[in-house]
């Protein structure tokens, strides 16, 4: 069982002059998919998602979103998709509903239909008791959920999210991640951007991008466990002189801080296990507490596969 | 606490009618890597403000190293550095005008200063761009560059206000360690984030909402106090899955994270039984594991009970 495809794309191509900020990229969403998209500053996110939405021309290659085509269909496309940033201008002088009236005019919600939305959106951010309060009054959680709500008045197939729980305490973030998931089984495509691994913990399918390139595509349970290169715990009584004596030693990719515990990455299991490195490390006069394999975390995973893509780029 | 470097008590912060922050008490012992985690609005700013002496309390004291920061902050302020949000650089001088800057500013002397931007420059990776104006800088580096300037007068005590916000991930562990490569070397410091999976960086840390202190610990003993255990289940029809989940007695909280389920439960006994009971109402879950409590579960669990206090 397949679910038809909302957004996909085929080598899709932007050049600015001589750089290539996204190249050749390809890939597949579903409807009602939840879909990450990751990457370090300057890999190529924002000038995707500017393509998706019409904004900016491919260079090269092909897409649709909705069905339409990102080349020629640009205009259509704005009032088939729904977007919602941090920045995301609500008007704080004005209450709940006159919000969503607002935004209800301007994505040109028809008359007919526009009290019928308005409810549904009350109802689902769940701020039916809150229609006549300030939206500048509203907590974050709050202001979040009714950003989400006018984001999805005109009923968009796709939606698309710019770290959307930023900052928000931990229940508001699952209540509001609940509304998501909501829209996604309701059929809506979410195409969530964001650099905070808890976010793309929520979604189903993550894609990582670096230097223009899809690097990665895959659920985070099939990322963290594709993650080649294991991952080892050390506790040492000095970690930046372990760190020192690890880095370059044979079989370790790689060896930095994380808090007093110092991560070694490796890429050779057999020259560097758990009691080489400790016996490396005493033979250097640092004191070993324990050597423990760790499962990766995601933004292990997200670090190990930039470095492997030749490193972030730098702008 | 044996000889804490920073002692803060009863902190209050009135703004008219708003209590920022309201009566926080801690301590941070010297070398301490110690966390201020909360989402926004929790007081955290606020909070680091009244430490650094730049915002008078309502009420309470932080004493560093006995010194009070609500009414001598000026006789502190050679032996820490405080990171805002909005870091001074001056974006019209280069990265290393910058440094250079900073290090007259604090007097630091010239014969150490080579090796002093050195070392900063081999945390940063800012080396290659010591020539290029601070205003043309990512967001990544601008805070690098704001750390490493707020480094250069070797502080006994770091105040960093939310460092990592808006910072990609590279560049994040980038930032991280240049501090643990200062905290390792007797530094102690006090860093806010709003990001949970950032606090397990934390020898101890205070979590902070609505103003108020929930908890201060490790992030060990705090994911040791979660009572009972999160199960992972995958699951066809998740929501549905959910709904179902949450009407068994087993089960506490239940929240989806695209195709799996965390369910907390008082034991890692109850697997079973909660597996059998998803597959009699038509579910088919597998992969059913315990898994360690993140602290955003933690947090979760304080704030519900913090609530129904």
């Amino acid at each position: 069982m397949s679910a038809p495809v909302a957004v996909e794309v085929e080598k899709l191509t932007r050049t600015f002059g001589d750089f290539v900020a996204v190249d050749a990229v390809s890939f597949a969403v579903e409807a009602g998919e939840v879909f990450g998209f990751l990457g370090p500053n300057g890999a190529g996110k924002t000038t995707t998602i500017k393509m998706l939405t019409g904004l900016v021309p491919p260079t090269s290659g092909t897409g649709t979103v909705a069905g339409l085509d990102i080349r020629r269909q640009g205009r259509e496309i704005k009032r088939r998709i729904g977007y919602m940033s941090q920045l995301f201008s609500l008007y704080a002088d004005l209450t709940v509903e006159e919000n969503i009236a607002f935004f209800s005019g301007l994505y040109g919600v028809p008359r007919a239909r526009r009290a019928e939305r308005r409810d549904w959106v009350l109802e689902m951010a769940g701020l039916q008791g809150q229609r006549r309060r300030l939206t500048g009054d509203l907590s974050l959680g709050w202001k979040q959920r009714l950003a989400l709500g006018c984001a999805v008045l005109h009923e968009p197939p796709v939606l698309f999210l710019d770290e959307p729980t930023s900052g928000v305490d931990p229940i508001s973030r699952r209540s509001f991640w609940d509304l998501i998931y909501t829209l996604a089984a309701g059929g809506t495509t979410v195409f969530v951007t964001t650099h905070y691994m808890e976010e793309a913990e929520y979604c189903h399918r993550l894609a990582l991008m670096n230097r223009g390139k899809l690097i990665a595509l895959d659920t985070p349970a099939s990322l963290r466990a594709g993650l080649r290169e294991p991952l080892l715990e050390v506790r040492a009584s000095d970690g930046v002189k372990a760190v020192e004596a690890l880095k370059g030693a044979p079989g370790v990719a790689e060896a930095g801080l994380f808090g007093r515990a110092v991560h070694v990455t490796l890429k050779d299991v057999e020259a560097a296990g758990p009691g080489r490195l400790a016996g490396l490390l005493r033979e250097r006069g640092i004191a070993v507490e324990s050597v423990e394999p760790i499962e990766p975390s995601l933004e292990d995973v997200f670090i190990a596969l930039v470095e492997q893509a030749g490193g972030a780029p730098v702008d | 606490m044996a000889d804490p470097l920073l002692r803060v008590d009863g902190l209050t912060r009135r703004f008219g009618d708003l209590t920022a922050v309201d009566g926080v008490s801690f301590e941070v012992r010297r070398g301490e890597l110690f966390g201020l985690v909360g989402p926004d609005g929790a007081g955290k700013t606020t909070t680091l403000r009244m430490l650094a002496g730049v915002l008078s309390p309502t009420t309470g004291d932080a004493l560093f190293d006995g010194i009070s920061m609500a009414r001598d902050p000026e006789r502190a302020k050679p032996r820490f550095a405080y990171m805002s949000q909005r870091f001074g650089l001056y974006a019209d001088l280069t990265v290393e005008e910058n440094l250079r800057f900073y290090a007259d500013l604090h007097l630091v002397p010239r014969a150490e200063r080579p090796a002093r931007l050195e070392r900063l420059y081999r945390f940063s990776n800012l080396e290659p761009f010591r020539g290029r104006l601070a205003g043309k800088l990512s967001g990544g580096m601008k805070q690098k560059l704001g750390l490493s300037c707020a480094l250069i007068h070797q502080p006994e005590l770091l105040l960093l206000d939310e460092p990592t916000f808006g910072v990609d991930p590279v560049s994040r562990r980038d930032l991280w360690l240049i501090v643990h490569e200062r905290v390792e070397q007797g530094v102690t410091a006090v860093v806010s984030t709003a990001y949970m999976d950032e606090a397990e960086r934390f020898d101890r840390l205070a979590l902070l909402h609505q103003g108020k202190v929930l908890a201060v610990d490790t992030p060990a003993a705090l994911q040791a106090s979660l009572p009972g255990e999160i199960l992972e289940i995958r699951t066809d029809r998740v929501r549905e899955a959910r709904e179902a989940a949450s009407r068994l007695p087993a089960v506490r909280r239940a929240a989806i994270f695209g195709d799996r389920l965390h369910l907390t439960v008082p034991s890692a006994a109850d697997a079973p039984g909660v597996e059998a009971a998803l597959r009699q109402a038509g579910f088919e879950p597998r992969e059913a594991r315990p898994i360690p409590p993140t602290l955003e579960d933690v947090f979760i669990e304080r704030i519900a009970a913090a609530e129904a206090a």
